[in-house]
């Protein structure tokens, strides 16, 4: 009987591996033309292990070309770390307010806070365009990175975590003369580590996909981010495939990389919050 | 439990006594003014932040929704032209065409529902590596879209893509045009998105369905009840809740799809796949019309409301067990 059921779950494992993989096609198919010449990557029946390999000058081509992917990179890298970090201090420093400290008119906050949520970000595109050429972040890094930082979901998840937190920890640390910040700093941040780490990972890798408030609100080609410069890369070298590919590996290689280590976090974090990027 | 309720209660009432004691002996550490400010200062910023970024730019865009006005021109220019703009967005055939199209991607969903219930019921219950099934399924969700959009331009190319050539080589001889079709170019849009969603939507209902009582099952299974049917007659029923959960988050976000078609078809062939969304930025960023494309925001706008405002009623009358 119990030998029964095993090769009946084997069957149903080696039945779902091959969709699976069906599955991935679209990215083995990406990686595989990234590093084929150019006259190879339509070939049919598809040559999925490259017959002439040209890996290296696909990819020096790319980071290195008229649209540096190392300097897209570094763009990226700069704008998502530091648009991690502020959110995560704003929204936890926030949810610790919200969860436990008593002060006047602090349901009513929360519930205006909360209302934002809603509201599709594409409708407010037009007059944060106008309110940030006029403010003079229009076209920097700093208003990139001002847009992705005040997060109502970080700041509802991380409350949800202080909620859990109880009350006489705290209490006692005030009784011995700690100031809201000290607690917040030493004991608060530390008790809720997990969940500032599922934040962080999500606020990074959605920052990192960001490309909608790249392409509005930067116009120099110098201050780029790697999903804009992609797309401009469509733009200068779209026919020619392989560069393409290596392009887009390039880009979703290093988030698949933060996925893989922590999707632990990312995942229990998605089914906390129900919500999508 | 209750005693322990109880308990700290008790302590709470001591310590509110000993605070007040306190308060008394030496003009007080923990008064209500300093409990108000480092409140204000704890959510401060992000209070400030929402205000800024959201508030503000609500109500700037219902004054600019009656205005035609375009920002290059500066705020001189601007002339008030009462409920003009909405007119127009109503009669302009380019719209009402994107909201057609906004329900049509609507058909997406469903789709994918199912796609990612069945998988979701797969890898909880009758496969190995769970885990290793889950990074699968979820890595379209987490990969980049516009790198997504960029591999399936070349995968979905009419004549040279390989859709079209395997297509073509299992004896279809005159094979769809894909993005490059005006009939097949919406649907190709919401193929890709029903790939990369089915992620999302499959790390969900595998929550869910850890919240069916296992004994169900068991019961089922006694009675002789098939697979199929204890998967139509339980695991259905019980997981409507995350159901309507995902379907209300899927038509929020249906609204939000923009880089995926900004890369993929920018709207076209033909405004065959434009959605109020990309309207909205092309007519704001590109045509600079600020005024006309703010009455675009508050219609969208308005529709989020109504959408929410049904899934509160929804919630009580479609979810059952």
């Amino acid at each position: 009987m119990k030998t029964d059921i095993d090769i009946r779950k084997i069957t149903m494992t080696v039945v779902m591996a091959i969709f699976g993989i069906l599955f991935l096609m679209p990215f083995i198919w990406m990686i595989s033309a990234s590093l084929k010449i150019e006259e190879e990557v339509l070939t049919f029946p598809i040559q999925w292990i490259p017959e002439t390999w040209n890996a290296v000058a696909n990819y020096k081509e790319v980071w290195t070309g008229d649209m540096p992917f190392l300097l897209l990179y570094w763009n990226s890298i700069k704008v998502t770390v530091l648009t991690t970090i502020t959110s995560v201090l704003v929204s936890g420093l926030a949810a610790y307010g919200f969860a436990k400290i008593n002060f006047k008119g602090r349901e009513l906050l929360f519930i205006v806070v909360l209302a934002t949520y809603m509201i599709p970000p594409q409708t407010l595109l037009v007059t944060q365009f106008l309110l940030f050429r006029w403010l003079g972040l229009y076209d920097t890094h700093t208003g990139l990175i001002l847009l992705n930082s005040f997060s109502v979901f970080g700041t509802f998840m991380l409350r949800q975590f202080y909620l859990g937190i109880s009350n006489e920890i705290i209490e006692s640390a005030r009784m011995d003369g700690a100031g809201h910040f000290r607690i917040f700093f030493n004991i608060a941040l530390p008790l809720v580590r997990p969940a500032i780490a599922t934040y962080a990972i999500l606020r990074f890798i959605w920052t990192w996909n960001d490309f909608q408030y790249p392409l509005i609100f930067l116009r120099s080609e110098a201050l780029y981010t790697i999903q804009l410069g992609v797309q401009s890369f469509g733009d200068q070298h779209g026919s020619i495939y392989t560069l393409m590919m290596a392009a887009s590996v390039s880009a979703i290689v290093p988030l698949l990389i933060i996925f893989i280590i922590g999707q632990k976090h990312v995942i229990e974090g998605i089914q906390l919050g129900g919500v999508k990027g | 439990m209750e005693g322990e309720v109880k308990g700290s209660k008790l302590e709470q009432a001591n310590q509110v006594k000993l605070k007040k004691k306190k308060k008394k002996r030496n003009g007080d550490p923990f008064s209500g003014w300093q409990e108000n400010l480092s409140g204000y200062l704890f959510i401060g910023p992000m209070f400030l932040g929402t205000s800024i970024l959201v508030l503000f730019p609500i109500i700037a865009s219902l004054v600019l929704s009656f205005t035609d006005w375009n920002f290059v021109s500066g705020f001189k220019s601007a002339s008030f032209v009462g409920i003009e703009n909405f007119k127009t967005l109503f009669d302009n055939d380019i719209f009402l065409k994107s909201l057609k199209n906004n329900f049509l991607i609507l058909l997406a969903i469903p789709v994918t529902l199912m796609i990612s219930l069945s998988i979701a019921v797969i890898i909880n219950k009758y496969i190995y590596f769970k885990d290793l099934f889950k990074v699968i399924f979820f890595m379209p969700f987490i990969s980049s879209v516009v790198a997504v959009a960029v591999v399936f331009r070349v995968l979905f190319h009419p004549s040279e893509g390989p859709v079209n050539q395997l297509l073509m080589s299992l004896g279809v001889n005159d094979p769809p045009g894909w993005i490059s079709d005006v009939s097949f170019a919406l649907p190709s849009v919401m193929i890709i998105m029903i790939w990369t969603g089915i992620g999302f939507n499959l790390i969900i209902y595998l929550a869910g369905l850890q919240n069916i009582p296992k004994e169900l099952y068991e019961a089922a299974q006694i009675d002789g009840a098939s697979a199929w049917y204890q998967f139509t007659k339980i695991t259905v029923p019980l997981v409507s809740p995350t159901t309507f959960l995902l379907m209300i988050t899927g038509i929020i976000s249906s609204f939000k799809i923009f880089d995926l078609i900004i890369v993929l078809t920018d709207g076209g062939p033909a405004n065959a796949t434009i959605t109020p969304v990309v309207y909205l930025y092309q007519q704001a960023f590109l045509e600079l019309k600020t005024g006309y494309a703010s009455s675009i925001a508050l219609v969208m706008f308005i529709i989020i409301l109504i959408i929410t405002y049904l899934q509160f009623v929804g919630q009580k009358k479609w979810v059952n067990y």
